[in-house]
């Protein structure tokens, strides 16, 4: 490997990092500061985080986003796991084309024209808009990008292994509950917590299919950020940024021990 | 359907019990039904009422908007209906210059931001690519992380670095760049910068992907008969990065068209973008049938990269078997 290059490599990466990381570290900096201007530093004080858990809308708004966020990433793994089987196990059948299209289409379809048509179908078929549609809307929009996670593990997938199990007279539902479902798992997983904070974070789409009473987190937040910044939502923030965080963190570290797990299994195999 | 018929044909020589064999055919149809009916529900036939309200008149009522195409008088009242409709919506987002302009802005910014996003991308997916194998999964997840926390969280924490009395104008201003405070916030460099930093990973994941899978021997062999590197970079590594050149600027591309939450608190009232347009439209004039029209013209601008987006995302798959 040619130095300079190398040189080069690791600036553009510290460089991409720090303008990736500079921003949410300062954003969780100041949500310590006893200060109420923002970008001033009048000294440590964990103030605002005690006054958030007294701001009641806040916390209504939170336990809306948690309930949304769970129900609609269940949901939305199950369907999104079924659409990935299809799209990867039947490769003909009538309206293959318009199945696909509809999985990919809602990765990058910009989200007011999504929030808009689904509010205008819950409308036409007479549905009051509230917790519910927000939870069919997320539900929705999850469920494709759960199909493309857990499409990509069993496009690698040995199905050799679902063959020898049939063989060895499994039925095809016990063959996918012991065989395919266990090596598909970690997809899953993820694509459910991908899904969750998904639906943690949608502003636009829940802004129009939410009605009264289910304001969600985002919603509060936005309301809020529109009358300035303030240290309580930079509190708020930091907290959800740590939820996410942690959680991230625990499954990569379990993803990794059954790693590693898997290789001494295989190795003691081998040797045994 | 054709692999079910077959599957079906064989199953009469297995001596498997008939109502075993019936379940198996039923749970294989539904695992392609359930999620096929729901995307048509939620995702494929809203797009439909979106052009049907398009084309109806605004009324002062709830829903704010007169009934056209309804099967409540029969399919003749259907037919009959047709005459009722109106193109008056588009012809009004034709005469009004605003909205062309807001059209024509959002996807310059959109494909300014795009290439900002590849340049400021492409070096950072580059030297994870060549970084030591044992540290490319943390560089990946380091990527990946900020994509979990909150959109909204990200372009908010840029309104305290970016106003005038912000973090980035105390820092060059104590550091004497500069005399008086930049103008960032509200303007359309802010809404550049919201971009690129909130897609950024986006583009690099996908240009990682397909750099990591190069051969860099190639480079070795251009180096070795006296390639210089620039031109051995444009002649061997781009081109065998371009799919993932591809899908990131896609990706990047089309939900930036729409976006609304970045101009909206980064761009301030002087910016104009057509998601924000639309959202006007229809939460402030609660003009449902002309933000359907504004959707409708959109969603038609976005045919082709969407279409070739998945075109993309076809390819990908069909080499991923």
């Amino acid at each position: 490997m040619n130095a300079t290059w190398s040189r080069f490599n690791v600036t553009s990466i510290v460089l991409g990092f720090a303008f990736l990381y500079l921003p949410i570290v300062l954003l969780i900096v100041f949500s310590f500061n006893e200060s109420k201007l923002v970008t001033v530093w009048g000294g440590f004080s964990t103030k605002w985080y005690v006054s958030l858990f007294h701001n009641q809308g806040l916390m209504d708004a939170t336990w809306v986003t948690a309930r949304v966020g769970v129900i609609s990433a269940t949901v939305a793994t199950v369907l999104g796991t079924l659409a990935a089987l299809t799209l990867t196990r039947y490769t003909r059948f009538r309206g293959r084309v318009l199945f696909s299209g509809m999985v990919f289409a809602p990765l990058v379809m910009p989200e007011v024209i999504t929030g808009l048509s689904l509010l205008l179908l819950f409308v036409a078929v007479g549905l009051d808009r509230g917790f519910f549609t927000v939870t069919l809307a997320h539900i929705t929009l999850t469920m494709c990008f759960v199909a493309v996670v857990v499409q990509s593990r069993l496009v690698s997938f040995d199905r050799s292994l679902e063959e020898a199990a049939m063989d060895l007279g499994a039925t095809p539902a016990k063959t996918f509950f012991q065989i395919t479902l266990p090596v598909i798992l970690p997809a899953i997983v993820s694509g459910w917590m991908l899904a969750f904070t998904l639906s943690l974070d949608d502003l636009v789409i829940a802004s129009f299919t939410s009605g009264p009473g289910a304001t969600t987190l985002p919603m509060k937040i936005y309301s809020q950020v529109r009358l300035g910044v303030t240290p309580e939502i930079n509190a708020a923030c930091t907290i959800l940024i740590a939820v996410v965080a942690v959680g991230v963190i625990i499954a990569s570290i379990a993803n990794k021990r059954r790693e590693v797990q898997r290789q001494l299994d295989e190795q003691a195999a081998q040797r045994g | 359907m054709s692999n079910i018929a077959v599957a079906d044909a064989a199953a009469p020589s297995t001596a498997k019990p008939f109502l075993t064999r019936l379940g198996a055919g039923f749970v294989n149809r539904l695992v392609i039904i359930v999620p096929y009916l729901w995307l048509l529900f939620f995702f494929l036939i809203p797009f439909v009422i979106v052009f049907k309200i398009s084309l109806s008149q605004t009324a002062i009522a709830m829903p704010p908007y007169t009934p056209v195409l309804d099967f409540s008088d029969g399919v003749s009242g259907f037919f009959a209906g047709f005459r009722d409709l109106n193109f008056d919506n588009y012809v009004w987002l034709t005469q009004d210059a605003l909205y062309f302009k807001a059209y024509v802005t959002s996807v310059i910014i959109a494909a300014i931001s795009t290439v900002l996003t590849l340049i400021v991308g492409y070096p950072i997916a580059y030297g994870m690519s060549r970084a030591p194998a044992t540290i490319r999964p943390t560089l990946l997840m380091l990527v990946i992380l900020p994509f979990w926390t909150s959109f909204l969280i990200r372009v908010y924490a840029w309104i305290g670095i970016l106003k005038p009395e912000g973090l980035l104008n105390q820092l060059l201003l104590s550091l004497h760049i500069i005399n008086q405070p930049l103008v960032i916030l509200n303007t359309y460099t802010a809404i550049f910068i919201g971009i690129v930093y909130s897609y950024l990973p986006f583009m690099v994941l996908p240009l990682y992907s397909s750099l990591e899978k190069m051969d860099y021997s190639l480079i070795e062999a251009a180096k070795d008969l006296g390639c210089p590197p620039t031109a051995a970079f444009w002649k061997i590594t781009f081109p065998l990065s371009l799919p993932g050149v591809i899908a990131g600027c896609l990706l990047v591309f089309i939900p930036a068209v729409g976006e609304f939450v970045i101009p909206d608190l980064l761009g301030g009232s002087q910016t104009l973008m057509i998601g924000k347009t639309l959202w006007n439209e229809f939460f402030a004039n609660r003009d449902w049938p002309v933000s359907s029209a504004v959707a409708v013209i959109l969603l038609l601008l976005l045919t082709v990269p969407i279409m070739l987006f998945q075109q993309a995302q076809a390819r990908a798959q069909e080499q991923g078997k």
